[in-house]
């Protein structure tokens, strides 16, 4: 007897410690059950959670101008925005190369859009200066090709300007020319930049690095074989303006020596005018400072401006301060959209309440047909429904005529139902109704009529038998009716839009209206995460007073 | 196992022919997702351009998607997402603009992708100042004009045919129709705030100046309906909710004409707008031809001038001017129900691009503001 007693842990079968082999089993079924539903948790990631984030992360992200424009906002950061004087000259040299690469991708006119919805003229000032940019190197290119006609082939630029040494300089002009592109920069250039080069010509060694990079990569031709663009030739144009450089050139001995001593030699016909004063004969509002403190202002990886501008307010260089009250528009449309859904669920709860007990109340045969009545809408397109609204409700409408008809109300003073808030109210109210009938039926269907007569037998009232017994009973039906009618009816546009006129309109048309036609997606979705926090915070309230427990949606 | 062979040999067969086949073809898809507004313009898009073309060319499966509202956005988000399905897109003018900004629209050049006129003219010359931006390939000249009831002009009063007879509500009471947006309306109620014509701009460049326009526009504002869909207006003034509206000069056309609503034209200061193809970016090379090759084929001198017999909308060329004929169904000529005709085209406006590109999103802005208050 005592040898089969065991200290020991016990054993399954096998002979495995039976708490392992538990877990184990366990832990198998949990994998199952995890693969069987790991389509639709893949699913609702893919093409649910994962759009939702990333277009929620567009409401603060703002790496257009600082990737557009790199040396530009860095030279920027010297820049004294309450100076009242536009920036100085490096940070218009800086602004020229840059924008010319952006100009080469056509992704200066993006910047502009961007800048323009902070500030309206921006867009046709960047998209005016991209088409000059071409003639103010062109300047330099000319100067220079008078001077040594050798500057005009691109052997002379290759062979100047290639060499070794400067592999991290390279790498650095690859990511660059990435970020501002949004596509790889990888890949065999067939070039690479001297190091002599870049510390003789620095300005000029960049431009070509970039021209070498986007020739091979984006345009998929030879470098050697290309000309440069005119943008290098102005780099050569800025060295050239450096005392410096002059007086290395005077025992400088490598390629292309030759042409760059006459260059230097016939250094006052080089374009003497400051890149400021070319920008300005472009676009005179380069030199407002407006447009550059906008600049400044939005040139971080990532801002808060949409959400201060979705709540009415503006991001300033003083500071965070109040838009003019001309432009206040969002945080009355977030109340009233609120105010309004409450309003539809209120509606919805009188008016549905009574159809659900009669619903939940009549033999199940009349009942039936009584629900293909309710249902029926729902088997209707959403347009069709507000349209026939439409008919119903306009001034010469079918509502309209009758009351006429029947003498309640004067030819001329027909009531205006339509194009404003009362017919928002209306029409969503009808196509809201089934989803606030259907969780009350479900829930009174579980009341036992017994109830009600037991109450009765007991000396109540009618009212107080409803009032006291029945009622209590169908609220979680209430709860369940009102979430859905209240948070469908705050994401509603179709509805508004057609019905709604100026004042019955919805945020979330302010939303469509950014998303479809300004293409301010980052507004857009401020706008929208807003809505989606206020939606989550009621939802909390309405936990804490009523408790999401008492919710029911049927049995 | 002599039906495997058989079998096999006929796949080999029907592969290397489809390969030969493809080898010829190689150079343009056999099908086209063309994008457009739906409804009578889609169809004598349809009748002028598509059909003619897929007689041409055996075979072509022409897709039609009628998301021209929204094709800015939608072509936007195709490209973030790096499938663009669309081939050739009709667009506004003012939308090419955008895209071709965003670097969505492919650039045009006009000399080589576009057809001369029959008399030798090039497409630049022909098509003139209509070729805005670089990436849009004008087809119609349209215009934003009002109607207004003929029945319900009050009595003894003349029919209204002044822009600021909308404004005056002591000759013409009534309700009128307006677009929920501030394009045109500004404009017009500047005009009729006693800036002149060619000022207008600048003054709405101004703080003070487009608050003078909401100040003139606040006048009639009890008495507007905003639309925002262009069937709405023709559908107002048919119902007679709306003494006068303002909307496309085709939808007036079609109520007028084929409707036989009591409906009068207006004209005066109707806004020139323009519509056209774009060629969206980055497309396979094979559908890039096919696309390159239909817009050459829609935007000649003949196919411009063919869609005028199925929808008032001018030719954008000049050289199809004189080509225009008939309504194709209605038998009645369409050269007077033009918005370029002479007579209709005594005072006009051309919408600007460029101001309204910078301008836009800042007084729609305010212009929705005022609308709330």
């Amino acid at each position: 007897m005592a040898d089969t007693t065991q200290s020991g842990p016990m054993l399954a079968a096998d002979g495995s410690p039976l708490k392992r082999s538990l877990s184990r089993t366990l832990r198998r079924q949990k994998l199952r059950a995890l693969l069987l539903i790991a389509p639709l948790l893949i699913f609702v990631l893919v093409t649910f959670i994962i759009p939702i984030v990333s277009m929620l992360f567009r409401s603060v992200e703002n790496q257009i101008v600082s990737h557009t424009l790199p040396q530009t906002v860095e030279a920027l950061q010297e820049w004294d925005p309450n100076s009242g004087e536009p920036p100085d000259e490096a940070v218009y040299q800086a602004l020229f190369f840059d924008m010319f690469k952006a100009a080469e991708a056509k992704r200066h006119t993006q910047v502009g859009n961007r800048l323009n919805y902070e500030q309206p003229g921006l867009s046709s000032m960047f998209r005016g200066t991209g088409r000059s940019l071409d003639d103010m190197g062109e300047e330099f290119e000319d100067a220079l090709v008078d001077i040594d006609p050798s500057f005009k082939t691109s052997e002379f630029w290759f062979e100047l300007l290639s060499g070794e040494g400067a592999d991290s300089f390279l790498k650095d002009r690859r990511a660059k020319l990435a970020a501002m592109a949004g596509e790889s920069m990888r890949g065999d250039i067939g070039f690479a930049p001297s190091a002599k080069a870049l510390e003789l010509l620095p300005a000029t060694t960049e431009a070509y690095t970039d021209f070498a990079i986007w020739t091979a990569i984006v345009e998929e031709d030879v470098v050697a074989e290309e000309r440069p663009w005119e943008a290098v030739y102005a780099g050569l144009g800025v060295d050239l303006r450096s005392a410096e450089v002059v007086q290395q050139i005077a025992s400088y001995d490598g390629p292309g020596a030759a042409a760059l001593k006459a260059a230097v030699a016939n250094i006052d016909q080089l374009p003497q005018e400051s890149f400021r004063d070319m920008f300005a004969e472009s676009d005179e509002d380069w030199l407002d400072t407006e447009g550059w403190r906008t600049m400044a202002l939005y040139s971080p990886d990532y801002t808060t401006g949409y959400f201060l501008n979705s709540v009415d307010l503006q991001k300033t260089i003083e500071g965070v301060e109040a838009r003019p009250e001309t432009q206040q528009i969002y945080i009355k449309l977030f109340i009233r959209t609120l105010y309004m859904s409450l309003i539809i669920t209120g509606a919805c709860i009188l008016l549905g309440y009574p159809v659900a007990w009669i619903l939940a109340n009549l033999p199940l045969r009349t009942a039936n047909v009584l629900m293909i009545l309710v249902l029926l809408p729902f088997w209707t397109s959403l347009l069709v429904r507000t349209s026939a609204w439409k008919v119903l409700l306009q001034q010469q409408g079918v509502i309209n005529e009758i009351l006429v008809w029947l003498g309640f109300v004067d030819d001329a003073n027909r009531l205006i139902i339509m194009n404003n808030a009362t017919g928002t109210i209306i029409a969503m109210t009808h196509i809201l109704l089934p989803f606030m009938i259907l969780p009350l039926y479900s829930v009174m269907k579980t009341i036992p009529p017994t109830y009600l007569r037991a109450a009765k037998s007991l000396g109540a009232t009618n009212w107080t038998a409803f009032w006291r017994v029945y009622f209590p009973q169908s609220v979680p039906g209430i709860g369940a009716g009102s979430i859905l009618v209240f948070i469908l009816s705050i994401g509603y546009y179709i509805t508004p839009e057609i019905v709604g006129g100026t004042d019955g309109v919805f945020i979330s048309n302010r939303i469509a209206y950014h998303i479809s036609s300004s293409l301010n997606w980052g507004l857009a979705a401020a706008l929208g995460t807003i809505l989606l926090l206020v939606v989550l915070a009621l939802y909390w309230c309405y936990d804490r007073i009523v408790g999401i427990d008492n919710v029911k949606l049927g049995g | 196992m002599k039906l495997t062979t058989t079998l096999m040999a006929s796949t080999a067969l029907v592969v290397a022919a489809g390969s030969a086949f493809a080898d010829d073809h190689a150079k343009m898809a056999d099908s086209m997702t063309v994008v457009s507004w739906g409804g009578a313009y889609q169809k004598s898009q349809q009748n002028a351009y598509t059909i003619p073309y897929a007689e041409k060319h055996d075979g072509l499966e022409v897709i039609w998607d009628e998301s021209s509202a929204e094709a800015v956005a939608k072509l936007r988000a195709m490209d973030e997402a790096g499938s663009v399905t669309w081939d050739v897109v009709d667009v506004v003018a003012a939308d090419a603009l955008r895209l071709c900004d965003e670097g969505l629209a492919i650039e045009i050049d006009p000399e080589k992708d576009l057809a001369a006129a029959p008399d030798g003219t090039s497409a630049e010359e022909d098509f003139g100042e209509l070729l805005v931006g670089d990436c849009f390939i004008p087809q119609i000249v349209y215009s934003t004009t009002f109607g207004y009831r003929t029945d319900m002009v009050p009595e003894g009063a003349d029919a209204p045919s002044q822009i600021c007879d909308v404004f005056d509500l002591e000759k013409y009471p009534g309700k009128r129709a307006l677009e929920k947006r501030p394009i045109n309306n500004v404009e017009w109620a500047l005009l009729c705030d006693g800036v002149a014509k060619e000022d207008v701009y600048d003054v709405l460049a101004t703080e003070e100046g487009q608050q003078q326009a909401l100040d003139k526009l606040a006048t009639i504002k009890d008495e507007v309906i905003w639309w925002s869909a262009g069937a709405d207006t023709p559908q107002l003034l048919a119902d007679g909710e709306v003494f006068m509206g303002s909307t496309y000069n085709g939808r007036l056309f079609a109520a007028i004409e084929e409707q036989k609503q009591p409906i009068g034209m207006m004209w005066d200061a109707q806004v020139f707008d323009l519509d056209g193809w774009i060629i969206p970016a980055n497309l396979p090379e094979d559908r890039l031809k096919r696309a390159m090759d239909f817009v050459k084929f829609a935007t000649d001198t003949q196919r411009l001038a063919d869609q005028a017999k199925y929808i008032s909308y001018g030719p954008a060329r000049a050289s199809s001017a004189p080509l225009v004929g008939q309504h194709a169904e209605l038998g009645i000529d369409m050269a007077p129900h033009m918005p370029t005709d002479p007579n209709n085209a005594a005072n006009t406006f051309l919408y600007n691009y460029e101001f309204w590109a910078d301008y836009r999103d800042d007084i729609d802005a305010k212009f929705q503001a005022w609308l709330a208050q």
